[in-house]
């Protein structure tokens, strides 16, 4: 009982002690970091002498995020630029407001955007713009009123394409299939659903969908929706999984099942994360823009608009180093190539 | 039931004695848990603003101030709850359905207000869902949180689906997150100064708020003192309810968005917060003052943390850590002093524990 009993004064004294530690490795991350912010204020300032970039992806150490902030880095450096990776350890609706806010008023020259929510950082985004920071999407969009540009993985159209022609081109022209998804919330997943619906439905009129389901980008919920759906539907002859974590749960499942062999599987998913199910076949091939790129192909677009070269406007051009020449499309849109896909033949060569 | 039987049940709480009432009134102010809280939240704000670059800006206070309003407003009712020595852990699913309920009702065409309206009064049967199972079929809130904590969010999500209502009305969204002028403090802290000063005249200045202090110390004892124990703790989950509510109205508008998976994990954050400030987990124990410290030290630590590039995950060991330090020091520091006392008396006579 004693060890929970009042203390009265002397608590007072851990408590400061404490505070006072946390302070010291306030102060001392502090200094390192003062000097490395970039410039202040109007966005006249800004020229790619004091670039500095903060990359804000949903949630940090997911490995698609890294991927796109080393090609991020690798920009910023090309560019004689800093870089700064920042974000929350969960994504959440409301988690990167806080982190925009605190970029702005660092004066980052650009901030390097995957959102969680299409809507939630808006006025944080705003703010941030009227201050002179220069705000480039990429992978999942906001509303175009709140960014200057949004760097698509290939256009939505050809993403949604490669996955069904993959399926084809396992299963043949006739049979049932079925989609997995993340979440019905992401801007991105819409599209393509319903862009493959469409080729489907334009191209494939003998393949059959017949189940949409969601697992959330949730491993488990991924491997279990997937059960459900080979149960529910035994005729099933394809899957796509037009996820990462869906695609590895959704191998992972079949590769240990009656189904292996019997159920074609494809979709969108990096080649870490799918290796395994390539080499023990239980997907034949898979597809995936380049994480890399739009996050080189961001940077350099925060650069010309800083600039001055583009401002967001349809029909402007860049030049994105290695990537060559882009043009900025309707809505401020910019693609950044056609999706690779990766099989037996290739997945070697890739390492994210 | 015979009047031995509570004289030795209540022989134990004689230790507990009150060493402050024997202090001068300043000492009994200054020397107290909430006031290191206190201290320690204006040596992070002046060391910040010294040390890190842009950080002392009216902005930075703004945005701080934005963040931490929520968290602000649960800890008020979080705190009393505690002190009675009770929790409510599903005050995060009760803003997620709030601002659900506040998207669909509005998506639906009512009117903004009305539907605000609606959410505040759903908060408030939440609260009553939660108190009714705690005090009238006197299950352990505890148990009975963690329950309506996993319906309400299912609630929310199922209203919404994995839609997510937005374009919410302009003049609210902007008055939401507007500023006075050039101070850098919001609009919305005048409410949370005004929720703040009601909750401190009702925790430390009204008969109703000894009585939580009286259930947190001892249940039986307040209930024979006259202090209605059941109302009050129903009457608290309520509170709670409704002030979990009005932040899920605030939420809505601060980020213009409305989704089942909104404020998750909040709850936590929160009561890692007025723990921080002072109260104690056992009830009995704490103060407002110490709370608003303790929200406003975390959410400043974590500003200023986010300004140098920490990564969160680095950010929030070092909060938890604060956290764990600042729970376990009391009682470490009891224990230390009962060994050092023992052992200074086993040279002296045998005397019983000095009491005020």
């Amino acid at each position: 009982m004693s060890l929970f009993t009042s203390l009265g004064t002397r608590g007072s004294r851990l408590a400061a002690l404490a505070a006072v530690a946390a302070t010291v490795a306030l102060v001392t991350s502090g200094c390192g970091a003062g000097e490395t912010s970039g410039p202040s204020g109007s966005s006249q300032e800004s020229t790619a002498k004091d670039l500095s970039i903060g990359f804000l992806p949903k949630a940090l150490g997911n490995p698609y995020f890294q991927d796109a902030a080393k090609g991020s880095e690798e920009a910023s450096k090309e560019l004689k630029g800093t870089f700064a990776e920042v974000g929350p350890a969960v994504s959440a609706a409301d988690a990167q407001v806080s982190f925009i806010n605190t970029l702005s008023q660092q004066g980052a020259s650009g901030i390097v955007l995957s959102a969680s929510d299409p809507t939630a950082p808006g006025s944080a985004l705003t703010a941030a713009r009227k201050a002179g920071t220069k705000v480039v999407t990429f992978d999942s969009d906001v509303e175009p009123k709140f960014r200057d540009l949004f760097i698509a993985p290939a256009t939505d159209e050809s993403i949604a394409k490669i996955q069904v022609d993959l399926l084809v081109k396992q299963i043949g022209e006739s049979g049932e299939v079925a989609i997995l998804g993340a979440s019905a919330n992401a801007k991105n997943q819409n599209a393509w659903i319903s862009g493959m619906k469409t080729e489907l439905a334009k191209n494939h009129p003998n393949l059959k969908l017949v189940d949409t389901v969601y697992g959330n980008d949730d491993d488990q919920e991924s491997f279990n929706k997937t059960a459900a759906l080979l149960q529910s539907h035994p005729q099933l002859k394809g899957i796509i999984a037009c996820t990462n974590v869906g695609l590895a749960a959704a191998a992972r499942y079949i590769s240990d099942s009656s189904f292996k062999g019997k159920v074609a599987l494809t979709g969108l998913g990096t080649p870490n994360a799918t290796r395994d199910y390539i080499k023990n076949g239980t997907v034949s091939a898979f597809a995936l823009y380049s994480p890399k790129d739009m996050g080189y192909l961001a940077t350099y677009a925060i650069d010309a608009l800083g600039k001055g070269t583009i401002s967001g406007k349809e029909g402007e051009t860049f030049t994105a180093g290695r990537l060559g020449k882009y043009t900025v499309g309707k809505d401020g849109v910019v693609n950044v190539g056609d999706p690779i896909v990766f099989d037996k033949s290739n997945i070697g060569n890739y390492d994210f | 039931m015979t009047d031995s039987s509570t004289s030795l049940q209540a022989a134990p709480y004689r230790s507990q004695s009150y060493p402050y009432y024997s202090s001068p009134a300043w000492k009994r102010f200054f020397l107290t848990r909430e006031f290191a809280v206190v201290i320690a939240l204006i040596i992070v704000a002046a060391v910040a603003s010294m040390s890190i670059r842009k950080f002392s800006s009216p902005l930075t206070l703004g945005y701080l101030l934005l963040d931490v309003t929520p968290i602000l407003l649960i800890a008020l009712p979080m705190a009393l709850i505690l002190i009675s020595a009770e929790i409510d852990l599903s005050v995060a699913s009760i803003v997620g359905l709030s601002n659900v309920t506040l998207g669909a009702l509005f998506d639906a065409g009512w009117p903004i207000e009305l539907a605000a309206l609606a959410a505040l009064v759903l908060g408030i049967v939440c609260g009553a869902i939660n108190g009714f199972l705690v005090t009238v079929v006197g299950l352990p809130s505890l148990a009975v949180t963690i329950g309506t904590l996993a319906l309400f969010r299912g609630i929310a999500v199922g209203i919404l689906g994995t839609r997510s209502v937005v374009n919410f009305p302009e003049y609210w969204t902007t008055l939401t997150t507007s500023v006075f002028g050039k101070s850098g403090i919001p609009y919305v802290m005048v409410l949370v100064v005004v929720l703040a000063l009601a909750f401190v005249l009702l925790l430390h200045f009204t008969p109703f708020g000894r009585g939580i202090f009286a259930i947190g110390r001892n249940r039986e004892v307040a209930a024979f003192s006259g202090v209605k124990v059941q109302r009050t703790k129903f009457i608290l989950f309520v509170l709670s309810g409704l002030v979990a509510a009005l932040a899920g109205i605030y939420f809505t508008f601060r980020y213009g968005s409305a989704r089942g998976d909104n404020a998750q994990g909040l709850e936590l954050t929160v009561i890692a917060a007025v723990l921080l400030g002072g109260v104690s987990i056992f009830g009995g124990k704490g103060a407002l003052h110490g709370v608003l410290a303790g929200v406003l030290l975390i959410g400043t630590l974590q500003s200023a943390l986010r300004f140098v590039n920490v990564t969160s995950d680095v950010i929030n060991i070092i909060v938890g850590a604060l956290l764990v330090a600042s729970i376990v020091s009391p009682s470490l520091l009891t224990w230390l002093k009962g060994k050092i006392t023992r052992a200074a008396k086993e040279g002296t006579s045998k005397t019983p524990a000095r009491h005020a």
